[in-house]
This record gives C-alpha cells, sequence and structure tokens, in this order.
C-alpha cells in the first residue's frame, strides 16, 4: 500500500469496507427497508382518512419513519465491529480516527440514502400525492436531512455499542437530537407538497442547514474520545 | 494509597449546616411570597408560581445545565476526574430542579391559559433538556468503565448543550405563548418592585439549595469512586 492514506481517501476506504459487508448481507437494508414501508402502510390506518387528508399526514409519516429505519441502520454501524474486537483491526489501522468517523458517517449516508430513496417514491404512490415537480426539492430536504441525523446517530452508535443494553440506548440519546431534523424536515417538505412557494419552507431549511453544519463539526470532533486509548 | 486489607476511611456523615440554611431560605420566602408579596392584579392567586418556577428554571437551564457542559468541555481537554464529578452533580441535581419546573408549570398553565400543556418553544426545550438529562444519566449507568464513562458523558453534556438552542429555535417557529421574559430583558424590568425582591430572595434561596445540593451530591461521586477504587483493589482488579 505505501504511504498512509489521507483522511478523505482513508474515510473512503472505511466506507467502501462497511458498504460492501452490507451489500454482501443486505440482511439490515432489507429489515430497516421492510420496517419502513410497513411503517408508512401501518401509519395510514393510525387516522381516518376521511377526516384527515392523506396528503396532511405524508409529511409526518415520512419523516418519522425515516429516523426510526435510520436508527435501525446506525445500530449495526459499529455493531459490526463488536465480533472478534474487529474495532482494534480499524484503530490499529494508520488512518486518523475523524477518517474512521467520516467513513462510518458515509456508509450510514449511502444506507438511509437508500432507504429514502425506496421510501419517498412509496409515500408518494401510497398517500397519492399530486407530486411532480417538487420531487427535486424533497430530494435536497432528504439530503439535508439525513446528513443531520447520520451525523450525530454515527457517533452515538459508537458510544452505545460499548454500554449495556445498546440496543435501547441509542434511541434514548439520539431521538431527541433529531427533533429538529423531523420538525424542519417535516415542515418545509409540508409547505412543499401543498405547493407553496420555497420562500415558505426557507425558514426550516435554514434551521436543517445550521444543525448540519454544527453536528457535522462537534461530532467529528467528539468522535475520537469515544474511542478507547 | 491504602493496603487493600485497610478498613476504606469514609469520614462520618455531618450535618449538611448549608443545606439547612438554605432550607430555611425556601421556607422564608415562602412566607414572604404567600403572605407579604400582593396579590397580582389580573392572574391571582396564580401568578404566586412565578416564585418557585421561574426561579427553578433559571437555575436548571443557567445554573445546572451550563455547569454540566462546561465542566464536560474542562474534562475532555484537562482529563481531571474531579471535573467528570462536577458534571454528573450538576446533571442530577439540575434534574431535580428541572422536575420542579415541569411540574409547577401546568399547575399555572391550566389556570391562566386553561390547559396543562401548550408545545410552546419554552416548555419543548425545557421537557427535553429534561429527557436530555434523564438520558445522561443512563448512559453513566450502562458504562462500566471509569474513563470511559466519563469521556461518553462529556460528549453527551457538550452535543446537548449544542442540542438546546436548535429544538428552541425549531418550536420557535411554531406560534409561541409562554409570558416573555419579564425580568431578564434590554428594558427594565416589568415586574413591581416588591414582586421582584421577592423574586430576587426566591432565587437567592434557590441558589443556595442548589449549592448545598450539589455539594452533598459531589462528596457522594467521591464517596462512590474511593468506594469502587477499594473494591477494585479488593477483588484483584485495577
Amino acid at each position: 500500500m505505501g504511504d498512509a492514506p489521507g483522511t478523505l481517501a482513508a474515510s473512503w476506504i472505511v466506507a467502501r469496507k462497511d458498504l460492501a459487508i452490507e451489500f454482501r448481507t443486505r440482511t439490515a437494508f432489507l429489515s430497516a427497508l421492510v420496517f419502513a414501508l410497513l411503517g408508512v402502510t401501518i401509519f395510514y390506518f393510525a387516522w381516518d382518512a376521511t377526516a384527515v387528508a392523506a396528503a396532511d399526514l405524508a409529511p409526518g409519516v415520512l419523516w418519522v419513519i425515516f429516523t426510526f429505519a435510520g436508527l435501525l441502520g446506525l445500530q449495526r454501524s459499529f455493531g459490526s465491529e463488536l465480533a472478534d474486537r474487529a474495532i482494534d483491526g480499524l484503530l490499529g489501522a494508520p488512518i486518523s480516527r475523524e477518517a474512521i468517523y467520516l467513513g462510518k458517517a458515509l456508509a450510514n449516508l449511502v444506507f438511509v440514502s437508500g432507504i429514502l430513496a425506496v421510501t419517498i417514491p412509496a409515500v408518494v404512490l401510497f398517500y397519492n400525492l399530486p407530486f411532480g415537480a417538487g420531487i427535486g426539492a424533497l430530494a435536497g430536504i432528504a439530503a439535508l436531512a439525513a446528513v443531520g441525523l447520520v451525523a450525530v446517530g454515527t457517533l452515538f452508535s459508537a458510544m452505545a455499542v460499548n454500554t449495556r443494553m445498546a440496543e435501547l440506548l441509542l434511541p434514548m440519546l439520539s431521538l431527541p437530537f433529531f427533533v429538529p431534523i423531523v420538525m424542519g424536515a417535516a415542515q418545509s417538505s409540508a409547505r412543499l407538497m401543498a405547493g407553496r412557494p420555497i420562500a415558505e419552507a426557507w425558514p426550516w431549511l435554514r434551521i436543517l442547514v445550521a444543525f448540519d453544519i454544527v453536528f457535522v463539526t462537534a461530532c467529528t470532533l467528539a468522535f475520537p474520545f469515544t474511542l478507547d486509548e | 494509597m491504602t493496603s487493600a486489607s485497610e478498613p476504606l476511611a469514609v469520614a462520618r456523615p455531618r450535618r449538611d449546616i448549608l443545606l439547612g440554611v438554605a432550607i430555611l431560605a425556601v421556607a422564608l420566602v415562602y412566607v414572604r411570597a404567600l403572605a407579604f408579596t400582593p396579590i397580582e392584579a389580573r392572574q391571582g392567586a396564580a401568578q404566586k408560581i412565578l416564585y418557585i418556577h421561574a426561579t427553578a428554571a433559571f437555575i436548571a437551564l443557567y445554573v445546572a445545565f451550563a455547569l454540566m457542559a462546561i465542566s464536560s468541555i474542562l474534562y475532555l481537554w484537562l482529563k481531571d476526574e474531579k471535573l467528570d464529578r462536577v458534571a454528573e452533580s450538576a446533571a442530577e441535581v439540575g434534574l431535580a430542579f428541572t422536575t420542579v419546573v415541569l411540574l409547577t408549570g401546568p399547575l399555572w398553565g391550566k389556570t391562566i391559559w386553561g390547559a396543562w400543556w401548550t408545545w410552546d418553544a419554552r416548555l419543548t426545550s425545557t421537557l427535553f433538556l429534561w429527557f436530555l438529562i434523564v438520558a445522561y444519566s443512563l448512559l453513566r449507568g450502562a458504562v462500566e468503565d471509569r474513563g470511559r464513562r466519563a469521556r461518553y458523558s462529556a460528549v453527551l453534556g457538550i452535543l446537548g448543550a449544542l442540542l438546546i438552542p436548535f429544538i428552541h429555535m425549531s418550536v420557535y417557529l411554531f406560534r409561541t405563548l409562554h409570558p416573555m421574559p419579564i425580568v431578564l430583558k434590554p428594558e427594565r424590568p416589568s415586574l413591581p418592585p416588591e414582586m421582584l425582591r421577592t423574586l430576587l430572595f426566591s432565587f437567592a434561596a434557590f441558589v443556595l439549595v442548589y449549592v448545598a445540593l450539589l455539594r452533598a451530591r459531589y462528596a457522594l461521586a467521591t464517596e462512590r469512586t474511593m468506594l469502587e477504587e477499594h473494591e477494585g483493589q479488593l477483588s484483584g482488579g485495577r
């Protein structure tokens, strides 16, 4: 291999490793996907469709389901490093701690983007949304929400695996942090889906962008502290 | 270093004079607030809750939570176990104060707003502050290793401090219902002087309670660490 790779190159290697594992097994992705689709259909029956228009429910359903399905993927992110203490291999590699975090986060971003790529069309289909032009803007909102969710979730995944009750602790740590994401994404996409101009969604988008910047930075800096020396 | 066979020396529990003074001060504030402070014209007796609610909220957010966040940052920087114990104590006593805020608020809300709860910016931020501190305590309980526990909880403490403004801003975009600041605002406080004085007394009394509880909780944390170390020596571990 020769020289140790730079941070970005190293993080890409880490991401590729995680994605290769996921691609060969596909268990986590498929179960998260089925979970998301089941959630979307169950939510439809939680309200009286004649009283509340499906189009009014859709944004909320989409982003709540997205965060829960995302948690399934995040759980596995560092959970997969537990067996045979695989994490030691990563820590021993000549790459920076930040590169491990960014690589893990990148793999998780691909994971949740894949889920969104199926869930958004499913919501449009099942909830009969009159949708066409806004799909580009919705993809942008999805990207902003996914980055924020993955930034915080990857960090907490690294912490939660080393605790007793890891499966319970990850949602408990992460969900408060997902509140601004769900609100921002749901409110801005609700306005777009209702055919309102993008200016009305702008204050919410600004919160999403600020959240992403603050937490990607903070979590990258904080990540090395979650590893044992 | 004490050898493992020696009994663990723990200071005999003394009377906590500071806590006694603090509780007495709170009692005096109640007497003053109930008997010697005029009743507010529009809100009536319900307004009296201000003297508990607002002070507890102020201490929970600007003293307890700020102390937890600052000592978390300092811990990651200096790696001093004392700072971790300060953060732990600040969080736990802060949890008590936040609980008081969340319990007294609805009592006032039901009388004045006609609803126990609304999803207003301040209410929601306080609720999530409470959730965060609960998660913080649960996280501490779920990690065995002391160094790891300290690092993890410091990370959560710092990220939590970054989160609360975001929740506040998000909910603020919804319409907000909570009374705007009465005392801490750019113009002069709009509270009549008698009420303001009671509020300030109440604030001083609650600060005393906070400091006393913090000190007691810190002492407990120190003793727990000593006990852990002692048990570690006895079992021949680290």
